[in-house]
């Protein structure tokens, strides 16, 4: 593909909300799992929650769309002064030419879960007020973005569950490639629900501590909630940008609706279309963020994709010890921290991990390592078997 | 503009059972009767995959497989794009009442099913099909944004991609903020070049203003189209099943549409 400039990203997670606070957190080891104290959740785990979503409301103009995803949307659009580099875009642009390809996963459907607690006791109703489209349903966040940012060009969801926020750059890049738009929005945010606590619980999929990614004694997934964003055009219109988006993969495991194919064919498949797609070989990245999110299937099944692809030399990590899982926001929160090891020559070391599994065989870091990072790539797979791969570098 | 052929039709709906037996109602040369949408599971999926798809996964599949079977192509390998404004309703319904009850008990099936692609996981394992696939939803747009980015994969990938938009209406209380009319699913084979079995080539244009959307003639599909955000699709099944030069607008996000020019193949 031809390589995309990001001119400007926003990143909001437990971690803290703009580039510098999370950059920070990383390059300080910090985690931001916490014992969850979410609602009424009564569950033995720990969350990455963000805090204040409960006070804050979104901009009064947009106030039908008020629910705690879309908060965390506006929390997200508006770090990094991220609408400000879209207003100066669409000035340049057009609005007409400016897209919008934002993924969620559960969107606002805490909004949901919530009103049926308070259904009508003769009726079973939902209660008055309840906004099903500007919350509930899954189209609810590109919506509220596209009229946030006052964008009327081409918009929609990718929902495809943990995959959701990698493959935007996708639907973005063709639109781009074929003249729809000059320049998209891309990202997305997931926030905590009920549905996504107690499902994974109910998969035995939850850790009971703050979650260990690749450790020998990792049982589990910690869910977090985060927003994401940036702002993709062409190359020569965007000449000082610091990072280019220079390739995406694809695939799906045809396996198993939960459980990644055991030697990870889907996510080996999705990285080496993301390199064919750039142009690359495995020895030309210097650092992959790995999906890695703790529980004893996926790493293994990751670690065997990654350590046949790249020899088990290229070094790697997972961060989601210290923002927890994103789901449907991992893949943007991830390219972006891809994005801040390349603007800083540091990879992440993986907070809370202690011993990394011998049975796995990838480069693991568990340290921080200050080496320059001239390209990343970054893994997201999510449930249906759905992965995507990401090609992160400074521009050539 | 994009260009991309038309290889293989599925449609499953109220009274409308498969393609090849709609085409005439479509075109206007027969009654539209309404019945409610018959589908069975496909034999593809292995059986304890099929006890657990809902009605939303089936209507997927059946119109998936019905335009593969026309397009005489295997399903294996071709690119997917699905779109739904609401993915698996009865799910949904059934996850948020178990999580409104004091136990909060939801099962692994109904968790893994609440995902908007659950329709595209199913479809990758009935079909073993490692190509890449997407899930989209654009509200009542959902036709239009799919079909907009089928036909840019079209474009810039060179391969064929399959299309697939299905609806299926919440349980209440859902349907009473919600009302989703009757289940429905459509599915189109894309090709980037005419092959012996395309049936017209699409010329896809996004227009940036705002314009009235094709209409069904008959009052019943009409009815159909307006109220069911999948069935918007139908006015562009009319003109391929009536196999003149037609344009057809598409309605998409708010203040934009689609032209589709529609050219049949000799």
């Amino acid at each position: 593909m031809q390589p995309l400039a990001i001119s400007r990203y926003s990143i909001v997670n437990c971690l803290g909300a703009g580039s510098r606070a999370v950059a920070d957190a990383i390059r300080g080891r910090r985690s931001g799992l916490v014992p969850c104290d979410f609602e009424t959740v009564a569950l033995d785990t720990y969350i990455g929650r963000v805090p204040g979503l409960e006070e804050a409301r979104v901009r009064p103009d947009l106030g039908a769309y008020d629910c705690r995803n879309n908060r965390l949307a506006q929390l997200g659009l508006d770090a990094d002064d991220f609408a400000g580099a879209v207003t100066g875009a669409r000035k340049r642009y057009g609005a007409q030419r400016m897209g919008v390809f934002v993924g969620t996963s559960t969107s606002g459907i805490l909004e949901a879960e919530l009103a049926y607690r308070r259904r009508d006791p003769q009726s079973g109703a939902l209660p008055p007020g309840f906004r099903y489209a500007e919350t509930q349903n899954t189209f609810s966040l590109a919506d509220f973005v596209r009229r946030y940012l006052a964008l009327e060009g081409p918009a929609c969801v990718v929902s495809s569950a943990c995959s959701s926020t990698a493959k935007v750059f996708g639907n973005a890049a063709r639109m781009i490639a074929t003249g729809v738009c000059d320049a998209a929005v891309v990202g997305g945010v997931d926030t905590l629900c009920l549905t996504t606590l107690y499902g994974f619980h109910s998969l035995e999929l939850t850790s009971r501590g703050p979650c260990r990614p690749f450790d020998a004694e990792r049982d589990g997934i910690s869910i977090g909630e985060g927003a994401g964003f940036a702002l993709l055009e062409r190359m020569p219109a965007a000449t000082g940008a610091a990072v280019a988006l220079l390739g995406i993969g694809e695939s799906s495991d045809a396996y198993h609706m939960s459980t990644p194919h055991p030697e990870g064919l889907g996510a080996k498949l999705a990285m080496e279309r993301a390199l064919a797609s750039a142009g690359l070989g495995p020895s030309d990245i210097d650092y992959v963020h790995l999906h890695g999110t703790g529980t004893r299937t996926n790493d293994a099944a990751e670690d065997r994709a990654v350590s046949d692809l790249f020899d088990a030399v290229t070094p790697c990590s997972s961060t989601k010890g210290a923002t927890g899982h994103l789901l449907g926001a991992a893949g943007i929160t991830e390219a972006i921290i891809c994005m801040l090891a390349i603007g800083r020559d540091l990879m992440p070391g993986s907070a809370n991990t202690r011993s990394v599994d011998p049975a796995l065989k990838c480069n693991y870091l568990v340290a921080n390592r200050e080496a320059r990072v001239r390209r990343a790539l970054s893994n997201s797979f999510g449930f249906g078997g759905s992965n995507c791969s990401l090609v992160l570098g400074a521009p050539a | 503009m994009m260009r991309a052929f038309v290889e293989g039709v599925g449609l499953v709906g109220p009274g409308l059972r498969g393609w090849a037996q709609c085409r005439s109602v479509l075109a206007g040369n027969e009654p539209y009767c309404p019945a409610p949408t018959a589908v069975a599971t496909s034999e593809l999926l292995p059986a304890a995959e099929r006890r657990r798809t809902g009605m939303p996964v089936k209507l997927a599949l059946a119109a998936g497989l019905e335009a593969f079977a026309g397009a005489g192509r295997d399903a294996a390998g071709v690119a997917t794009v699905f779109a739904s404004s609401g993915g698996d309703c009865d799910n949904v319904h059934l996850v948020c009442e178990a999580l409104a009850a004091p136990e909060r008990q939801v099962s692994p099936t109904r968790f893994h099913n609440s995902v908007h692609n659950a329709a595209a996981g199913y479809w990758s394992i009935a079909t073993r099909s490692r190509a890449a696939s997407t899930s989209l939803c654009c509200y009542d747009a959902s036709v239009a944004a799919g079909l907009l980015d089928a036909a840019s994969q079209i474009a810039v990938e060179g391969e064929p991609v399959a299309l697939v938009v299905y609806d299926h209406p919440y349980p209440e209380p859902l349907n009473a903020v919600r009302p989703l009319g009757a289940s429905f699913g459509a599915a189109l084979v894309l090709t980037p070049r005419a092959t012996a079995r395309a049936i017209a080539a699409l010329d896809v244009v996004f227009v940036p203003q705002k314009a009235e959307a094709a209409r069904m003639d008959d009052p019943g599909l009409e009815a159909l189209r307006a109220g069911v955000p999948a069935a918007r699709v139908l006015p562009l099944l009319a003109a391929l099943a009536r196999g003149s030069p037609e344009t057809v607008i598409l309605e998409y996000v708010a203040g934009t549409h689609l032209r589709v020019a529609v050219t049949p193949c000799a």
